[in-house]
């Protein structure tokens, strides 16, 4: 409904002479985007000749020898946009009352500030999209799906509630299980019984479960969209998926440091974990045993992995971070799939995350191997329009390339004509 | 031993000075119980790698021979004979110096994270110059397994920034051992923290002060008064002492009765002003957190308002807008690769800071303030050269892998002794399966003063915290 509200951006991109990332690796092959749309993607593309497709003039890059073409990447986990500065409370907007643990009706993007000085230099980095995730409380609030481009919150926010988040922190999680429960079992009454609540002639429900946030946790009882639950230890992870299980509600762990105990399970249950390739043990008394090579581990018990950066003033690193779960035994296709394909899916952005013709043509383009540290961006592509890599970093570096006080720079005036 | 006998006993050399007097009171407070653990490895002939020495370009099929935990050759081709020696083929595997970290909180701030663990912040007064970091550091902090494993050899512990000066910071070599003392690094300098900006003015200022920048640098100035003030006390009191003494060799000429006066009273001590003596006097190197331009430009006023000079700026996020003023003062400039933003001061940070610094002839160092980027240093730093590279900043890769071996080890003070594989220095080797600036690469081999202290493929458990639970044996 929202992107309905959004102007599909209207053009021609085609990238030549790259490989072209098809989940499994990397084929030499074209791609084409019309509309905000993938159009075609391999060799010999009909109607491609030079810098039109089917006669249409577009915008062409002709990509160097070895580079890459993938989806834009995915943080999965993000505060882009409703946590600025952290330190500084009138930034911060992702967060809730502590004395109102349960707010399921929060939706964070009513927050998100599309012209947030992060998103170029993010956008420069490669990562087209972001989940915006709410923090704090036991129940946080509703995530929702940005891409990274637009100048208003109706262009930029995709899908405002793609899951409900849960947080076991506290005092105690066997109350924040219990809590969480009687909610779920809750939302499944309010919902059957709508009629008899608004007429005051229904019991009472959960201490701080107000009737709109019993309204947001339909769509989660329905098994519409996900539950998140931030969860790190093993068992904790045990009990949140038999908690699901017998809510029967769609489950993704986030965190998900000692995942890798139940990998068999997460599995079998297709639950996916957001992970940290990154966090270690023991970090904390619920990361005794996290382990480098907990994506690699999921990822072959045939866990959906997707990766995030544990800190936002660094997000841009994010690819690097998907590195480091190769490093730890992942493969590289999987890696790529996680800031991708398994971020769409999770959220049910199944129009995201894959380079399939009909796809949202959110493209990037890399000199080189994506996860790799001297690799750089080429070229960014959002609905199949190429985006300005420049930012506030780019700005403050020309702005200091020569320091106050240092020889005037040679002049570098162009010939006047011949 | 009553005061008078220990300072009569101290003042038996009539060569001694005002400040070497507290020095030798520093130096009773500086002797340990536990022995530093000494290794009695075999000589070592690394060969047909690629050696990385930071000290110069790479040398593509070299050689680095250690013993007795020195290196005793580094070359090209095929590597000498040693008789004894254990032969490591690298076979095309990458060799570096140890890593070195400026700013670590290992030990401080123990994993795991806990209530228990929060050593790191005297956050009960905002001068605290009489605490040391050694006093808080768990030599059983998995973190600093973690960190082995990520090739670091040397590190500086540090107090948190939450106060103006923090206390001191201790030097250690990346070993286990039972107590902390045992890892300080062998003939390191004492460090001091301090901080100035945002941090201490939040955590002080409904605590009674300072609450404004302002109120930071006129406390910090009061200090450094107040230990000028205890420097004379002592200097004073040393040149009594000495007059009242008689020499070794007495003059020939008497005056008086010939009986030397009685000995004076020496000053109480004071183990803050200690320590800010030692900074005055330039024998404890400033370590200053320090975020925007003009709060380094205020620190360096205050240094040179004092006499000392600042020996390395951390976080030091807009270096890049003074680096003409760092590089002339050798100001060392330790930073991180990427991180910006999480505060107000730290809003201005751009990835390009490290390489500007260093392109500007300054001191560029990636340190890491974190027991997870502490593991990749090796990472931050080449993501720090490549953003400079893809900027126009051309600076030769040995350049950037200083930014984690020689030019760390200067800001401590033991680049005599370590940072760059040079004949002589300590045999701070990493061996890495990968060329260490890339994403994949891991440490396979890390040797400290030419000791195997971490294998990759078999790795073993330091701390006792994970003997016997969690994922214990076999991690990281």
């Amino acid at each position: 409904m929202w992107a309905l509200l959004s102007a599909a951006w209207a053009g021609c991109l085609v990238l030549s002479g790259g490989e072209v990332f098809d989940g499994k690796g990397f084929v030499k092959g074209d791609l084409v985007a019309v509309d905000g749309r993938i159009a075609a993607v391999g060799t010999g593309i009909a109607g491609l000749a030079g810098d039109t497709y089917q006669g249409r003039a577009c915008d062409h890059e002709k990509l160097p020898a070895g580079a890459l073409v993938t989806p834009g990447f995915v943080d999965a986990w993000a505060s882009i946009g409703v946590h600025e500065i952290g330190l500084e409370p009138a930034t911060v907007d992702d967060g809730g009352t502590p004395t109102d643990p349960i707010r399921a009706s929060l939706r964070v993007t009513d927050a998100y500030n599309p012209s947030s000085a992060y998103v170029p230099v993010w956008r420069a980095a490669g990562i087209t999209s972001a989940v915006i995730v709410p923090g704090g409380g036991r129940v946080s609030g509703q995530s929702g799906w940005v891409r990274l481009a637009g100048q208003t919150q109706s262009d930029a926010v995709i899908e405002p509630s793609v899951a409900v988040h849960a947080d076991l922190g506290g005092e105690s999680k066997a109350e924040a299980l219990q809590t969480l429960r009687e909610l779920l079992q809750d939302a499944r009454a309010y919902a059957a019984n709508k009629t008899a609540v608004d007429q005051n002639r229904f019991r009472s429900f959960v201490e701080g479960a107000s009737r709109h946030d019993l309204e947001a946790l339909g769509p989660v009882v329905k098994g519409e969209i996900p539950l998140v639950v931030m969860v790190d230890r093993a068992s904790d992870i045990e009990a949140v998926l038999r908690l699901a299980a017998d809510e029967k509600v769609k489950l993704v762990i986030s965190g998900g440091a000692e995942a890798w105990r139940h990998a068999e399970a997460l599995a079998t249950a297709g639950v996916p974990v957001v992970l940290s390739p990154t966090t270690y043990g023991p970090g904390s008394f619920d990361q005794i045993e996290a382990r480098p090579d907990n994506a690699a581990l999921l990822e072959k018990a045939g866990v959906t992995v997707l990766v995030h950066n544990d800190a936002n003033y660094n997000a841009p690193a994010l690819r690097f971070i998907a590195g480091n779960a190769v490093r730890g035994g992942m493969s590289k296709a999987g890696a790529i799939r996680a800031l991708t394909e398994g971020p769409a899916k999770a959220f049910g952005l199944d129009d995201h995350g894959t380079l399939a013709v009909g796809q949202v043509a959110d493209v990037v383009a890399w000199s080189g191997d994506p996860l790799e540290i001297g690799t750089r961006v080429l070229l960014v592509a959002i609905d199949g329009e190429r985006q300005s890599l420049d930012n506030r970093h780019q700005a403050l570096f020309r702005r200091y390339r020569t320091l106050p006080g240092s020889p005037t720079p040679a002049l570098d005036v162009a010939p006047l004509g011949k | 031993m009553s005061w008078l006998l220990l300072c009569a006993a101290l003042a038996a050399d009539p060569s001694e000075t005002a400040s070497s007097t507290l020095l030798t009171l520093e130096s009773r407070a500086l002797k340990g119980v536990e022995r530093t653990p000494v290794e009695d490895p075999p000589p070592i002939v690394l060969y047909n790698g690629t050696v990385m020495p930071a000290s110069g370009p790479a040398i593509a099929r070299g050689y680095v021979v250690v013993a007795d935990g020195r290196i005793q050759a580094v070359g090209e081709g095929d590597a000498p004979q040693r008789e004894g020696a254990v032969r490591i083929d690298l076979a095309g595997r990458f060799v570096t110096p140890g890593l070195i970290d400026t700013h670590s909180h290992l030990g401080v701030y123990p994993s795991p994270g806990g209530r228990a663990h929060g050593d790191g912040n005297e956050a009960t007064a905002p001068a605290t110059a009489g605490v040391w970091a050694e006093h808080s550091a768990f030599p059983q902090d998995p973190g600093f397994q973690r960190a082995i494993a990520g090739g670091i050899t040397a590190l500086q512990l540090l107090p948190g920034s939450a106060n103006l000066v923090g206390g001191r910071g201790v030097v250690v070599q990346n070993v286990p051992t039972r107590g902390s003392r045992a890892m300080r690094f062998p003939g390191a300098p004492e460090t001091i923290k301090l901080a100035c900006g945002e941090n201490p003015k939040r955590v002080y200022g409904e605590k009674g002060g300072p609450s404004t920048r302002m109120g930071n640098l006129y406390k910090l100035r009061q200090t450094l008064v107040a230990a000028e003030a205890y420097r004379r006390k002592w200097a004073e009191y040393d040149e009594k002492l000495a007059k009242s003494v008689a020499p070794a060799d007495p003059p020939k000429k008497k005056k008086g009765d010939g009986k030397p006066p009685e000995p004076p009273t020496p000053p109480d001590r004071d183990l803050a002003n200690e320590t800010l003596v030692g900074v005055l006097e330039g024998r404890i190197l400033p370590q200053i957190h320090c975020y925007r331009a003009d709060d380094m430009l205020s620190m360096l006023q205050v240094a040179d308002e004092f006499g000392f000079r600042v020996r390395s700026f951390h976080h030091a996020l807009e270096a890049y807008k003074i680096r003409d003023i760092l590089a002339e003062r050798e100001v060392s400039v330790s930073t991180w690769a990427d991180w910006w933003g999480f505060k107000l001061e730290a809003y201005d940070g751009i990835p390009h800071n490290a390489a500007l610094v260093a392109e500007a002839g300054g001191r560029a160092i990636v340190h890491s303030d974190s027991s997870v980027g502490i593991q990749r240093l090796n990472q931050e730093a080449g993501k720090a050269w490549h953003t400079g590279l893809d900027a126009g900043i051309e600076l030769p890769e040995d350049e950037a892998l200083r930014w984690i071996t020689l030019n760390p080890a200067w800001a401590l003070g033991i680049d005599d002794q370590t940072g760059s594989i040079e004949v002589g220095k300590r045999a701070d080797l990493v061996v890495w399966d990968a060329h260490p600036f890339s994403v994949y690469a891991s440490a396979g081999l890390v040797f400290v003063d030419g000791a195997l202290r971490y294998d990759k493929s078999r790795p073993e458990v330091w701390s006792d915290f994970e003997v016997g639970q969690g994922a214990g044996e076999g991690v990281p």
